[in-house]
């Protein structure tokens, strides 16, 4: 059940557009430029600061799709009755937004560098960061998806309550430390399906 | 064998309210229960509580696997709807065919009408394979070729040994007990 949970995620993510977070990231990275000037050293110095900012707002982007439909229209409910239990369907539902904008997420990682000037060292950097930390936003995003499910604008209050919880991340993935990066991620990507299993659970009227 | 579904004094409450209290319920293999009362006696509610959605305030909930069918439909709308029941089960070509809707099967989810979708629901239900059965409004949106075919389908779920639970106004066919909330 939770194999065919993570593929329906996926294909669901795919058939729900994809490819608007990537969109969106390279979208962040090529307005920088025209914000900041074509100064190259400059960009190459804020570049991977940058990319992570995109991926952050890539990551917020599909929040409201991520658990509010399922419970709307009783998926949750029926995966209970199923006898899965609810953090079992959060991890899943991690897995399957991290496979849906996580390497294609990496693979827009590449011309974004191109945009902002970032060399080719700076840049294996940034995509070993980013695959490190991305797990855990696709983990917080869902967390927070739960959390906010079936509330009034959820996805701005998504917003407010998701970008503090990344600031570790963005910290240490910013700075290189990709060991206190790795340490952040394991713990938000092993902490977020019980916060989102409660969450489901509490919501169900 | 042991009961389908058995409430030990059981209360339940719901923002603030108490639905019922003190519900003593048993429900054996090859029983079937209606649940009647009026508009927000509870019937939904105590499906829910006999599914595990909801915790009781005080008493007991035993039960034997179920599977339930109510207004939510729980299945992808892009899929067509074999394909989205699949999700469920792998056995839901039988209870297609017995609920007649077997020739939409590759007909996408987001196209059916609101009985049709209802009969889905329905076949997921027939499909899961768990002795008791959960049904919270289940004549909704049903036309009468339809109600026969679900009455069809509940007697031979309890021949076989199993039970259901409908919460209904109306009386479906067959032999029911019958439990009315808030009297």
């Amino acid at each position: 059940m939770i194999g065919a949970l993570i593929l329906r995620d996926v294909r669901r993510g795919f058939t729900g557009a994809a490819w608007l977070p990537v969109a969106f990231f390279l979208l962040v990275a090529t307005l920088i430029p025209f914000a900041i000037g074509p100064d190259a050293k400059l960009l190459g110095r804020i570049g991977p600061g940058v990319l992570w900012i995109a991926a952050l707002t890539a990551a917020l982007l599909p929040v409201e799709r991520l658990v509010e439909p399922d419970r709307a229209d009783g998926v949750l409910d029926q995966l209970a009755l199923h006898g899965v239990a609810e953090e079992s369907v959060a991890a899943a539902k991690i897995a399957a937004h991290w496979l849906a904008f996580g390497p294609l997420l990496l693979v827009a990682a590449v011309p974004a560098s191109a945009l902002l000037a970032i060399d080719a060292s700076s840049l294996m950097r940034a995509l070993a960061a980013l695959a490190i930390g991305t797990p855990a936003l696709a983990a917080l995003a869902v967390a927070v998806a739960a959390v906010t499910a079936g509330l009034p604008r959820a996805g701005s209050l998504a917003g407010l309550l998701l970008l503090p919880l990344a600031v570790p991340l963005l910290i240490f993935g910013v700075a290189d430390a990709l060991l206190l990066e790795g340490a952040v991620s394991v713990l938000l990507t092993a902490g977020a399906p019980f916060v989102a299993g409660a969450a489901m659970r509490a919501a169900r009227t | 064998m042991s009961a389908a579904l058995r409430f030990d004094d059981v209360a339940l409450k719901r923002g603030g309210r108490l639905l019922f209290d003190g519900l003593n319920l048993e429900l054996g293999p090859g029983q079937a229960l209606q649940v009647a009362g009026a508009n927000g006696s509870g019937k939904s509610s105590l499906i829910r509580l006999a599914a595990g959605l909801l915790r009781a305030e005080r008493g007991r909930v035993e039960r034997a696997p179920a599977a339930l069918a109510d207004d939510n439909l729980a299945l992808d709308r892009e899929l067509p709807l074999g394909r989205a029941l699949a999700f469920w089960s792998d056995a839901s070509a039988e209870p297609l065919a017995a609920l007649g809707i077997a020739h939409l099967a590759q007909v996408p989810v987001r196209f059916l009408s609101s009985g049709q979708r209802k009969r889905a629901t329905l076949a997921r239900v027939a499909a899961s394979g768990a002795p008791l059965w959960l049904l919270d409004e289940p004549l909704n949106a049903l036309d009468d070729e339809g109600v026969s075919r679900l009455a069809q389908l509940i007697a031979a779920h309890l021949r076989s040994g199993g039970a259901v639970v409908a919460a209904s106004h109306q009386p479906i066919r067959g032999e029911w007990r019958k439990l009315v909330l808030g009297g």
